[in-house]
């Protein structure tokens, strides 16, 4: 095969990639929401409820408020875009991209926060009591799930030796005892949480909520209108899948393809949809046995997270 | 895990859902299928000085006997959010400027439901000091909802005219 038959494929990869997760996170969030809906009894507005609410929200107007600036309406946009940028090089389907070099761990946070920044500061733009109050709260729990990310990552990369998210994942899948280690299952459990905590899931934040005054992430986006609110709920979807999908590939890395011809893509896609839809379904049923948590303990669950990433690290050190 | 055998035990408790109305059957709507608010219309509920009747009856049509959400119909907590406003009581005089508030809000396409016979007429609150009027006086009305309160079914058969399903 040569060079450039490789990276045509690679390219194909990416695409793919890229239209799988875009299609499928609303679906994900309406899954969710009908998991909830079956074990309270409901029968649930069915999957495809988000995917309908977008593009009925794409066809509104964008209401900004008086005396909002241009970081009110670049915010979304800032969200989506770098929440599809992981969404295109993370190791989803493949672990040949030629975007290798911006799948790295701290690229990937550095992007996640900087949607999360992005949207603190819009809500600060506001001028509202409820925006700054979201803000503030949204920024005190990514400053403390942003380093566990970090190091639940560490754990992994330290038997590597390298950053690098395709990495990490070969490694897993060159040693697949490595999966039930000591510091693969403590990373995990530090993962799990800070995913709970960074896409504003019960018991940290609870995304029904109409009570402004428990709200973290809504509060943030109480102003949004419109298109801007579809772009704000598709990139929360996004992040969503983006998140338990590197949950699901870097601590359960098999069926993902280790080349980029047609028919491992094709089943990596497979195993890739059934995995993040398990993760799914596990958090949304989790969810319903849950209350929210008083804020002042969302620290103390964070930092029992980062002590976790602490143990995986001192893990992968000392007994690898 | 008590919670766990309260979810095997009780299964599904909302009841069949009634045939749809089909698009257009509530009174101001679009009756095309492409109608902007097919399928999935965020409703924002303002109570403009209701005695809390009409609240209650709301809140068990989205409870999980009625299941008003699987008409793709959704109560948000902010009217920016919302595609149509469900508005309950007589204006009061406090309340005028918060509804006009309220609606200019609400992005376009927009619906206004008046829900019960003071949001309609004033109902029993006819001619207080303290109001100022029908939901029509102060806001356009485009679906009346009648009742003291108005029940559940009632309630979820002029929304699922606004989405159609």
């Amino acid at each position: 095969m040569t060079g450039s038959a490789v990276t045509v494929g690679a390219l194909a990869a990416v695409t793919a990639q890229l239209v799988l997760v875009v299609g499928g996170a609303p679906l994900l969030a309406g899954l969710m929401r009908q998991v909830r809906a079956r074990l309270e009894g409901r029968v649930g507005a069915g999957v495809g409820q988000p995917w309908r609410d977008l593009r009925k929200q794409l066809g509104k107007e964008a209401i900004r408020p008086d005396g909002s600036s241009w970081v009110f309406t670049a915010a979304p946009r800032v969200l989506l875009a770098s929440t599809l940028l992981i969404a295109a090089v993370a190791p989803f389907l493949s672990t040949v991209s030629p975007l290798d070099g911006v799948a790295d761990l701290f690229a990937v946070v550095a992007l996640l926060l900087l949607g999360t920044v992005a949207l603190a500061v819009a809500g600060l733009d506001t001028g509202t009591a409820f925006g700054g109050m979201g803000a503030s709260r949204e920024i005190t729990v990514a400053a403390l799930a942003e380093p566990t990310i970090l190091l639940a990552g560490f754990a992994l990369s330290a038997r590597v030796g390298s950053s690098n998210l395709a990495a990490l994942v070969e490694g897993m899948l060159t040693a697949p005892g490595q999966v039930l280690s000591p510091a693969s299952l403590l990373a995990a459990v530090a993962f799990a949480v800070v995913v709970v905590a960074e896409t504003g899931r019960l018991p940290v934040d609870n995304p029904a909520t109409h009570l402004e005054l428990t709200m973290i992430h809504e509060a943030m986006v109480l102003e949004y209108a419109g298109r801007d609110l579809a772009l704000v709920e598709l990139a929360s979807a996004l992040r969503l899948t983006v998140l338990l999908g590197l949950g699901a590939n870097l601590f359960l890395p098999w069926g993902v393809a280790t080349t980029a011809s047609p028919l491992p893509l094709l089943g990596a896609a497979m195993l890739f949809a059934v995995k993040v839809v398990a993760f799914g379904a596990a958090l949304a049923a989790f969810e319903v046995f849950m209350a929210k948590w008083r804020l002042f303990r969302v620290p103390e669950l964070l930092a029992g997270s980062f002590l976790f990433g602490l143990l995986a690290v001192s893990a992968s050190f000392f007994l690898a | 895990m008590s919670v766990l055998g309260k979810i095997v035990r009780t299964g599904r408790v909302a009841e069949p859902a009634p045939p749809a109305p089909g698009v257009g059957a509530g009174r101001g709507c679009d009756s095309s299928p492409a109608a902007p608010l097919a399928s999935s219309v965020q409703l924002r509920h303002v109570d403009a000085g209701s005695c809390n009747g009409c609240e209650l009856e709301i809140a068990s049509a989205f409870g999980p006997v009625y299941d008003a959400e699987r008409y793709g119909l959704r109560l948000v907590a902010s009217p920016r959010h919302a595609d149509a406003l469900l508005v309950t009581g007589p204006v009061t005089r406090n309340m005028a400027d918060p509804l006009r508030a309220t609606y200019e809000a609400t992005p376009r396409p927009k619906r206004v439901v008046a829900v019960g016979d003071c949001a309609r007429n004033c109902g029993v609150f006819a001619g207080g000091y303290g109001v100022e009027g029908a939901v029509s006086d102060v806001v356009p009305v485009d679906v009346e909802v009648p009742g003291c309160p108005p029940a559940p079914h009632v309630l979820i058969a002029a929304l699922r005219g606004l989405t159609g399903r």
